[in-house]
């Protein structure tokens, strides 16, 4: 089966973030990473194209910059990557960003999409889901595990209280959470092949998707400060206090 | 901003062990250094997925980078706040597997790359004992041919993996007659063969994880295919791979310091004293800030020497100077990051006690700052 997969190349945290003066957006270094969440699709999408000697494409927008962040997914064993970059999808909200990976993807040949639930730098979460309507394709979400049939995809999609069992037909778009699969590290070999792996360059002209701006980022502030936190003393009923506490925050 | 000598490759591999360490090693230090060893799973992974192929040849199994490499995987291992766990692969990837893979015969190279580079073999190097440490042509340990080998009798003190390593580098006189730098050979010895044994390991005030044995020749025959190389060059292949190794080691050193510094950073950017933060002093900011420097300065040195080998240019000079000065600045780093964590600094609970303690050794190990700076006085 082949599979495409969506990744994102972000800032390095261990860096602190640059945001642009007047649009606040966040500037992006040539030197970025994959984002973390990223590597469980990425691995997703290798045990199961490698169960049925399948292909694995990544399809990424944003700055290529030095495409350092796509080679680490490249370098996992993933076998060619489509880049999408274009000064005027700068400042690109998430139905632009969906339009523009669902008009790559619709070009592929592929029976599942796989993406993360969130990226790290966007936090938007409605991608995923946005990319399925567009393809017309259904949306499997959250998923904590993912196994593949002839044509069919079965989950366990997480929600509070555990998991449902979902399953639809292929093709289909799948998001995994962050735990789904235990990635593998790329081998230092993999890493030296990587390079010699085809990265095919997009713009927004190729896909024929135009920026629709609809969103203005109007503001930024700082997260507030985390409150000291709170101690109980225990003249013999604190744990009904604790055990409240936490079944308040849904904790048990 | 990454420096001048790390191109992309090097910056893809530098993600992959920083990812490494900070999920696979970092998690475990405290328990390996309590048990006095890292576990042979954790070599195996790390053959597996090529760590130690970095220098050895494509058609034996490696990638066959060059000394930046092995200068930036050092220093990413060093970052791992337990120097006994890093200097197990490095002593591995840049003491030991150089000798074969540098001065082997074609069949010893056939022979012993392929299980370097996967972890199969792990390899130490022998060439101190109790009265030869910073003057190798003092060794004692003699070699005499016996029909179509040889036979080794001697001790071998500080032997890093000694304890467990597959195979050990030892050096002996093969040429009692002659000066030292004319008599010594490089013997592979591995690991079971009779007569040869670790008679102890030595307890330390760091490097906890690693293993540091005293061994013991006695009669040890090995075949003549063991004498890597060719006899009585073992002086010069010692002095050549001498210079990778002062590097790695200072690889660690520096990804130690640095490591070190961040998290003092962050830790006085909490720690309030007198109502504020302490960073907030200039005294403390100001050190914390010179230290940085001699850091960075120390790095770029480091490089530099590394592509200056690289390129096949004399390094003897640069090296020596970054073994005597990063050492030092090793030293000065950890000090000041005890310092600054006052108390917590001194408990054996907080990660820069440990840090404090294994790096006393970067300015002894592989070269003595004393002696170091007489190589570089040499060379003004
Ligand atoms: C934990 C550990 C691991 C080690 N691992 C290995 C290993 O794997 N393989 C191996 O072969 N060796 C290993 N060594 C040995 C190490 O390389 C030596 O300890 C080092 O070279 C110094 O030698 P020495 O201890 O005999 O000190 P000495 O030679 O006795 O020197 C003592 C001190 O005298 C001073 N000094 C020496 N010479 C001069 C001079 N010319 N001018 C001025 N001052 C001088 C220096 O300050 C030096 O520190 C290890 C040592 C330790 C402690």
């Amino acid at each position: 089966m082949n599979v495409v997969v969506c990744v994102k190349q972000i800032p390095d945290p261990a860096t602190p973030y640059k945001l642009e003066e007047g649009t606040s957006w966040l500037i992006r270094p040539e030197d970025q990473v994959l984002d973390d969440t990223d590597r469980y699709g990425v691995e997703m999408g290798l045990q199961l194209a490698q169960e049925s000697e399948g292909t694995v494409t990544l399809v990424s927008m944003g700055p290529t910059g030095n495409a350092q962040g796509i080679r680490q997914a490249l370098a996992m064993g993933a076998d060619r990557a489509i880049m999408i970059e274009d000064d005027g999808l700068r400042g690109s909200d998430a139905l632009t960003t969906a339009r523009v990976l669902a008009a790559a993807i619709s070009s592929e040949a592929f029976d599942l999409v796989i993406t993360g639930t969130e990226s790290t730098d966007g936090y938007s979460g409605v991608v995923p889901q946005m990319i399925a309507e567009l393809l017309g394709a259904p949306a499997l979400t959250y998923a904590t595990k993912v196994e593949v049939g002839d044509g069919v995809v079965t989950i366990h999609r997480q929600t509070a209280a555990g998991y449902d069992v979902v399953t639809s037909s292929t093709p289909a778009v799948v998001s995994v959470t962050a735990g789904v699969v235990e990635p593998r590290y790329p081998t230092f070999k993999g890493i030296m092949d990587a390079k010699k792996k085809p990265i095919e360059n997009k713009t927004m002209s190729d896909l024929g998707v135009e920026n629709r701006l609809a969103q203005e980022v109007a503001k930024i502030t700082n997260a507030p400060e985390r409150e000291a936190g709170r101690r109980i003393e225990d003249e013999g009923d604190a744990h009904t206090e604790i055990v409240a506490l936490l079944e308040d925050r849904k904790v048990i | 901003m990454r420096s001048i000598y790390i191109d992309d490759d090097l910056e893809a591999i530098r993600l992959n062990v920083r990812d490494f360490v900070e999920r696979e090693i970092l998690p475990n230090v405290e328990t390996w250094e309590a048990e006095r060893a890292v576990p042979r799973e954790l070599l195996n992974e790390m053959g597996k997925l090529g760590f130690f192929g970095l220098r050895i040849p494509e058609e034996y199994g490696g990638i066959g980078l060059g000394h930046v490499a092995s200068l930036l995987f050092a220093e990413e291992l060093g970052r791992c706040t337990s120097g006994g766990t890093a200097i197990t692969a490095v002593v591995h990837t840049d003491l030991a597997t150089p000798y074969v893979t540098n001065f082997g015969l074609r069949e010893q190279k056939e022979h012993f790359l392929p299980k370097f580079a996967s972890g199969e073999m792990i390899t130490a190097i022998g060439v101190t004992e109790s009265d030869a440490g910073s003057d190798v042509q003092a060794i004692r340990t003699v070699a005499r041919p016996d029909g179509d080998g040889w036979v080794i009798n001697g001790s071998k003190m500080f032997i890093t993996n000694g304890g467990f390593a597959d195979v050990v580098f030892i050096a002996a006189k093969t040429n009692p007659e002659v000066k030292g730098s004319r008599g010594i050979s490089i013997f592979a010895v591995e690991k079971g063969t009779e007569g040869f044994s670790a008679s102890r390991a030595i307890d330390k005030m760091g490097w906890h994880a690693s293993d540091t044995a005293e061994l013991v020749l006695a009669d040890v025959w090995v075949p003549q295919t063991n004498l890597i190389g060719e006899e009585n060059q073992g002086f010069y292949y010692i002095m050549h791979n001498f210079q990778n190794e002062r590097l790695a080691v200072m690889g660690l050193a520096l990804g130690e310091a640095q490591k070190a510094l961040e998290l003092t950073v962050a830790y006085v950017k909490e720690r309030k004293a007198f109502g504020k933060p302490l960073w907030d002093k200039q005294a403390v900011r100001h050190r914390l800030a010179m230290r940085q420097a001699e850091v960075d300065a120390g790095r770029e040195l480091a490089y530099k020497a590394a592509w200056m080998m690289d390129q096949g240019m004399d390094a003897v000079r640069e090296v020596s100077e970054v073994k005597a000065f990063v050492g030092e600045v090793d030293n000065r780093v950890m000090y000041d990051c005890v310092q600054f964590h006052g108390g917590m600094g001194f408990a054996a609970e907080s990660i820069i006690e440990r840090m404090y303690r294994d790096a006393r050794i970067a300015s002894i190990g592989g070269g003595a700052t004393e002696v170091m700076l007489d190589y570089a006085a040499k060379r003004l």
